[in-house]
């Protein structure tokens, strides 16, 4: 994903989005506020989440950005209601979905709410879908079950929507199963299924890691114009620089289970506020700087069950001084609608790249 | 980002060229010598279709001797035990005390029993019950099993805790002794007896395996997927996570219906499995046991007949596990 090439292919999905530096709505599809999740594993209390809140505003994509292991998926799965528990264990903050806080919701009533007004698309769409049901059954599936339709009913949706995600002879592929398609096909299937009903909110945890590239981006486009039609919110979690850039409105960096920065995304691309951000930024390859090693950012993300004292950043941060030790930094505002969570926040957003 | 309004530059999808986003791609609409290949490769795939994991285990099962052979001596046995009558005339409950532990001759090629009783028409006429015994204790054992070690493996918590334990309990009572115990007490003649306790030893076996493999399919991104988009937890079951969890399952009950067959013999040998008045094998190497040097071919019927029955089971559940165990390719 190098901006060289991004000349020769203007991005549809950049300029078809909402004006991306401009302020969001007012009321947020989709609120959390200081979430926290908790693991109990044998070497005691894993915190995966600590504290995270961000908005998604209707129509709006925000990409939510980070390592391995730092809590990106698993505040999904907790806002999805899909946690495994135990060992995992909400143990604190809110999801608001419409005003609503789903985390007091009945569970039949959440359930309801999953498909049909909030989706989840998986990385790995082979493992995502069911190998002794064919795609079609699957697909159709979703109708019977949300929508009360008739097998026939169902089964011609169906097909519609492998249609609309183009799969080619969507009519006699339905009748085949997941391990007939190709990698990105099913990543189409698994995307036609979460848009079935049309929901408002769309969460696609790393859609493109388990793709090559060329097909990376048929995906990312098809996301986008499915965003477009449906004016579909979409939480996008990944750890590719590359495609947030095309179709990101605002991105949220998280490091050891919080969130360091929020921004814009061109403002965060320009100038990072959190040193954090700005070695991610850093360690991307860059084609017209040949010399030179790679920069990378030093040691390894912390152990969750052993978040360091302070900013959990500081044992890895070329800034980091004897406050960090000591003191968690709270959440900056740096600007209309940015944030960061750095002690330092204004030297780093001042220092030139 | 590479281009991607070149169908050519997509070796993935080559079946299936996905084109420009923002132009329709119908299959028949000819926009490229790739499109129609992808129409194609999309209609005229029939031979080529490739197999889901059930046809694929037909597939490698009607090329395997070993399940062919067997298969057919259980189509063989199942035919007797349906109508025994078709192999042999007589009737297995007429005796004739004169002809006790006479030898073979023409119209009774297995000669006689202490009784006078035609061998080759009991052990004909035995297979019945072996394979009802057989038959039904499998199934009563799948289903139980199957059920409650797979609401244990899913729901988990103090009701797979509960029942565990109980599968510990009855895994622990030995399966001589109890039956000794148990159907010692029993007047009944049929097989429900026989089939009953079979059950209720049998089924911690299969719950257990029915358990593990649900345990190991409930963590399948699939199964978190079908939750992601609304799926109940009975659905979920269901639709998911059973027909995932199921291939194990048929495997153990395929392999324990020989050893069934086998335990309904050793019981009736003991005289506590069936009685008389049913022809059972068991019952009958039991009577000729005892007279082994002065009337083997008494005891050489029956009991080759029972071996035959029991490897022929146990054959074609092994045939069957190969089909089914992906890992065992």
């Amino acid at each position: 994903m190098s901006d060289t090439l991004r000349p020769t292919t203007p991005a549809p999905a950049a300029t078809a989005a909402p004006a991306p530096d401009g302020p969001p709505p007012a009321a947020p599809l989709l609120d959390v506020q200081g979430l926290r999740v908790e693991f109990r594993t044998r070497d005691g209390v894993a915190r995966a989440v600590n504290g995270v809140s961000y908005q998604v505003h209707p129509g709006e994509t925000l990409a939510v950005l980070g390592e391995s292991g730092s809590g990106k998926s698993v505040t999904a799965q907790a806002v999805m209601g899909i946690l495994d528990t135990p060992p995992g264990k909400v143990t604190g903050g809110r999801v608001l979905f419409h005003g609503r806080d789903l985390l007091t919701l009945p569970e039949d009533e959440r359930r309801r709410l999953r498909g049909a007004r909030m989706a989840m698309v998986f990385q790995d769409a082979l493992s995502a879908l069911n190998p002794v049901m064919t795609v079609g059954d699957q697909l159709a599936e979703m109708f019977t079950v949300h929508r009360g339709a008739s097998r026939r009913d169902a089964r011609a949706r169906a097909v519609e929507l492998m249609d609309r995600v183009r799969i080619p002879a969507a009519r006699e592929r339905a009748r085949d199963y997941p391990h007939q398609f190709s990698g990105g096909m099913r990543q189409r299937i698994m995307i036609a299924m979460a848009i079935a009903l049309e929901p408002e909110l769309l969460i696609a945890d790393e859609p493109t890691t388990a793709l090559d590239v060329t097909v990376q981006a048929q995906v990312m486009d098809l996301l986008a114009e499915l965003r477009r039609d449906l004016g579909t919110a979409l939480v996008l979690i990944t750890h590719d620089l590359g495609v947030v850039a095309e179709v990101a409105d605002r991105i949220a960096v998280m490091y050891a289970g919080r969130i360091v920065e929020t921004a814009p995304v061109h403002a965060l691309y320009e100038r990072p506020a959190h040193p954090y951000t700005r070695g991610l930024l850093d360690s991307v390859p860059r084609l017209d700087r040949r010399d030179g090693e790679l920069y990378a950012i030093q040691g390894m993300p912390p152990s969750l069950t052993r978040v360091p004292p302070g900013c959990a950043f500081h044992p890895r941060c070329p800034r980091a001084r004897e406050v960090c030790r000591t003191e968690e930094p709270p959440s900056h505002p740096v600007a209309d609608g940015r944030a960061s969570a750095c002690h330092f926040w204004k030297e780093t957003l001042d220092d030139l790249r | 980002m590479p281009d991607t309004r070149d169908p050519a530059a997509d070796p993935d999808d080559a079946r299936s060229p996905y084109g420009n986003p923002h132009e329709a791609v119908a299959p028949t609409g000819g926009g490229g010598a790739l499109d129609l290949a992808a129409g194609e490769a999309g209609t005229l795939g029939a031979p080529e279709r490739p197999r889901s994991l059930w046809s694929d285990a037909r597939h490698q099962l009607a090329r395997d001797p070993v399940f062919l052979l067997s298969a057919l001596l259980i189509a063989f046995l199942l035919f007797i035990a349906a109508w025994p009558g078709a192999l042999a005339s007589g009737d297995p409950l007429s005796c004739d005390l004169a002809l006790s532990q006479e030898g073979s001759r023409p119209g009774a090629p297995f000669g006689y029993d202490t009784q006078g009783c035609d061998v080759f028409t009991r052990t004909v006429y035995g297979a019945r019950a072996s394979i009802t015994v057989g038959v039904c204790a499998t199934l009563g054992t799948a289903l139980l099993g199957g059920v409650l070690g797979a609401l244990a493996g899913f729901f988990g918590g103090w009701w797979d805790a509960l029942l565990s334990r109980l599968a510990d309990v009855f895994f622990g009572i030995p399966v001589i002794l109890g039956g000794l115990v148990l159907l010692s007490v029993v007047t009944s003649s049929t097989v429900w007896p026989v089939v009953g306790f079979i059950v209720l030893l049998g089924w911690p076996q299969v719950a257990r395996i029915a358990r593990g493999a649900v345990l190991a399919t409930a963590q399948a991104d699939y199964v978190q997927a079908a939750r992601a988009l609304g799926a109940g937890r009975g659905r979920t079951l269901l639709r998911h996570v059973a027909p995932n969890a199921v291939a194990p399952v048929i495997v153990v009950a395929t392999i324990a219906l020989g050893t069934y067959i086998a335990l309904e013999a050793t019981l009736s040998f003991l005289g506590v499995g069936l009685r008389p008045p049913t022809v059972s094998w068991g019952i009958d190497i039991s009577n000729a046991a005892p007279q082994i040097r002065n009337a083997p071919h008494m005891l050489l019927w029956p009991a080759g007949a029972l071996s035959l029955t029991v490897l022929a089971f146990i054959l074609l559940g092994d045939a069957v596990r190969d089909a089914l165990d992906p890992k065992l390719r």
